[in-house]
């Protein structure tokens, strides 16, 4: 297992000149897992786009390295070949690409031109990810993400992680539109992951439940796009029990939301 | 005004290409009349297109090919169309005007089974071609192209099941214009009797980048009662080639017609896809694919024409255009009076690869019925942002996300050929023509 570093250090973040993140600063490690907590409309997705690289939104300051890389000068892909890797609140749907084409395609795209994963290593992989996950085989045949539900969408990211192994992923609400069972599912193989692996993890949420299942090592709050609190899983607990009242009360601040217009 | 052009051959022409071809007089007659015709009539006019600049008249009517031994061995140009390590059992390859290769089995010769060259038809089977050639589905004053069409043929295959005959393997031919300066005015008849079924899948290759000729062709598809024509298509002639593609098909009661058709012209091409649905609860799933580039301009009607009760027409367009192109697609369905509880469904989509070329779907509905369903969409976009990003957030790069997206899209009619052999060559073809 090699030892990865993604280093966020005071990111600013702009959507068409609306500044939503104001000076994020964290650092994760490989076997790392953060939870990123928040109300909703404090910039917690936007953290995890712009790491990404999503076209619509401007970095404006600060910085992304990941293993003394600069993430910033990357495009998307070359992002996601070095390591990162981000389970989409809304993945796109796209019709006539199945499932298991773009999986393929995914991860041929870190491997060399002659040396692409042959098709029975690939199928068996698939399979043995497909039922972990508790997946109906013929997901691989559709079209990929389109009429699925959306814990379908959900398992189907979740499968994108087991195949690609990332070295850094960010969950981003990955617990919404699961029931109970399936977030166990998931959650087991986020684990599995962490465990086989060394996965770093960036888990995007605002309901505690999720991290009943996976262990948080740090929390951070996040309101007003900004980082105003951080913790161990302690932190968490007393958020399910409190909300996020105490901390605002705390801080002085009454609107927690950032970029929405008045 | 209209503009008519006079037709570089005459009559003593005709008559004696006719003679060559040791046809019967009613064919001759047929001929001569077209002729007649070609010199009075204008040509169509394909909804927002202009073809009156198009060479129509401007190329070498005659030319000969060689015949090929095997289909072990076939000539390089030919290769990605035949399976080698699954020869096709029944083919008909044209080379130029000339029979280059024919099989058909054994076991389909014994069920009464005609797949051979229009040619020979017409002397084999003279009063089946009569029937059908240029009666019910097209006819020979309809406008210049196919009053020259009937003057002028000099190809095409005739395919004949007899009733109740359910033909499982595809018949497949291939169009071959080897002679960079001939033109090609090929007529393909499948006629399928009732309650027989066949699949059909025919590929034009011409090769002629800067020699400047044209295609005429007519394909009339016949489905009697209860029958079912899946017929597929692959077109490529090469960017000297102005195309005039008319294919239709006439469904009687229950009968089905499906096509799927790959229009890859690299020149201007008019193409017309109508379906007669004649009998009642007939039905036709009439799906296109076309890739544009380069400075050529194309116009693709499909159009379904209900007539008996309980008719069924849906129509799928999809066109990608690239460099300098002009696509227009227009999309009809006609439901005639009396045509009750018919549903026709038009969908046209066009993605832009480029900001240069022109698009433009139309789906349009004629309705003289009360008791009907019927549906449109039509859409021409760019390749979606969030599709991409989410493609390249997995490592995929974009030229790969872009190919993966643009397969995507064209697949619904790609996938809908019938041999396997053929689709991998439209995806080549789609794969060359994107980049």
């Amino acid at each position: 297992m090699s030892e990865n570093t993604l280093e966020i250090k005071d990111l600013h973040v702009s959507i068409e000149g609306n500044e939503i993140l104001k000076g994020i600063t964290l650092t994760i490690k490989s076997g790392e897992f953060h939870a990123v907590m928040g109300p909703n409309g404090t910039g917690k997705s936007t953290l995890a786009a712009a790491i990404m690289g999503h076209p619509k939104f401007e970095i404006t300051k600060g910085s992304i390295v990941l293993n003394g890389e600069d993430v910033l000068d990357m495009e998307v892909d070359e992002r996601a070949r070095a390591g990162l890797f981000l389970a989409m609140q809304y993945p796109s749907e796209i019709s006539g690409v199945t499932t298991s084409d773009f999986l393929r395609s995914s991860i041929n795209a870190r491997r060399e031109e002659g040396d692409e994963i042959s098709l029975m290593k690939f199928i068996k992989e698939m399979d043995g990810a497909l039922d972990e996950l508790e997946i109906d085989k013929n997901m691989a045949q559709r079209y990929l993400n389109e009429g699925f539900s959306g814990g379908e969408k959900k398992r189907n990211e979740i499968l994108q992680l087991m195949l690609l192994k990332p070295a850094i992923a960010i969950l981003d609400e990955i617990d919404s539109g699961l029931d109970i069972d399936a977030l166990k599912i998931v959650s087991d193989a986020v684990n599995k992951v962490r465990e086989e692996t060394g996965l770093g993890c960036l888990i995007i949420t605002h309901y505690q439940r999720l991290l009943n299942y996976i262990k948080p090592d740090f929390v951070h709050v996040i309101m007003q796009g900004r980082v105003v609190k951080s913790g161990g899983a302690e932190l968490a607990e007393k958020l399910e029990k409190e909300g996020y009242e105490w901390i605002k009360e705390e801080l002085g601040i009454e609107d927690e939301t950032v970029g929405q217009k008045a | 005004m209209t503009t008519l052009t006079q037709v570089p051959f005459d009559n003593k022409y005709i008559e004696q290409f006719s003679k060559e071809h040791n046809e019967p007089k009613w064919m001759t007659t047929l001929r001569l009349e077209g002729l007649e015709l070609a010199n009075s009539l204008a040509l169509p006019k394909p909804d927002k297109t202009n073809i009156n600049r198009w060479n129509f008249t401007q190329f070498k009517h005659s030319a000969k090919g060689e015949a090929i031994a095997s289909l072990k061995d076939v000539p390089e140009q030919l290769k990605d169309f035949v399976d080698e390590n699954n020869v096709p059992e029944n083919i008909v390859i044209l080379r130029n005007q000339s029979v280059a290769y024919s099989a058909l089995s054994k076991e389909l010769q014994d069920k009464g089974v005609v797949f051979t060259d229009i040619f020979t038809a017409i002397k084999e089977h003279e009063e089946l071609v009569k029937k059908y050639y240029l009666t019910d589905a097209v006819t020979k004053d309809e406008h210049n192209l196919t009053a020259l069409h009937a003057a002028l043929m000099n190809g095409g295959v005739f395919v004949y099941i007899p009733k109740n005959v359910q033909i499982d393997v595809p018949l497949q031919t291939l169009f071959w214009q080897e002679d960079n300066e001939a033109a090609l005015f090929n007529h393909v008849i499948v006629v399928a009797e009732e309650n027989s079924s066949v699949t059909y899948v025919e590929n034009y290759i011409s090769h002629n980048d800067s020699e400047e000729t044209v295609s005429n062709i007519i394909a009339e598809v016949f489905a009697h009662d209860h029958a079912k024509v899946s017929f597929g298509a692959v077109d490529h002639f090469a960017s000297g080639t102005t195309s005039y593609i008319n294919r239709r098909g006439v469904a009687y009661n229950n009968a089905t017609i499906d096509w799927a058709l790959g229009q890859m012209n690299e020149g201007h091409t008019v193409s017309e896809n109508v379906t007669y649905l004649e009998g009642n609860g007939s039905n036709v799933n009439a799906r296109t694919v076309t890739v544009g580039r380069g400075k050529q301009t194309q116009n693709f009607t499909a159009k379904t024409v209900h007539v008996g009760l309980d008719t069924d027409g849906q129509i799928l367009q999809r066109g990608v255009l690239n460099g300098r192109t002009t696509a227009i697609f227009n999309a009809i369905g006609e439901i005639d009076n009396g045509a009750t509880r018919a549903n026709a469904e038009q969908e046209s989509r066009v993605l832009m690869l480029s900001g240069e070329a022109r698009g433009d779907a139309n789906p349009i509905l004629l309705i003289d019925e009360d008791d009907v369903t019927a549906g449109h969409a039509a859409s021409v976009g760019r390749i979606d942002d969030m599709q991409l990003y989410y493609l390249q957030s997995r490592g995929i790069s974009k030229e790969e996300a872009e190919r993966l997206i643009i397969h995507g899209f064209l697949a619904p009619v790609v996938n809908e050929l019938p041999i396997e052999t053929i689709k991998n060559q439209l995806s080549q073809l789609i794969e060359g023509k994107v980049k």
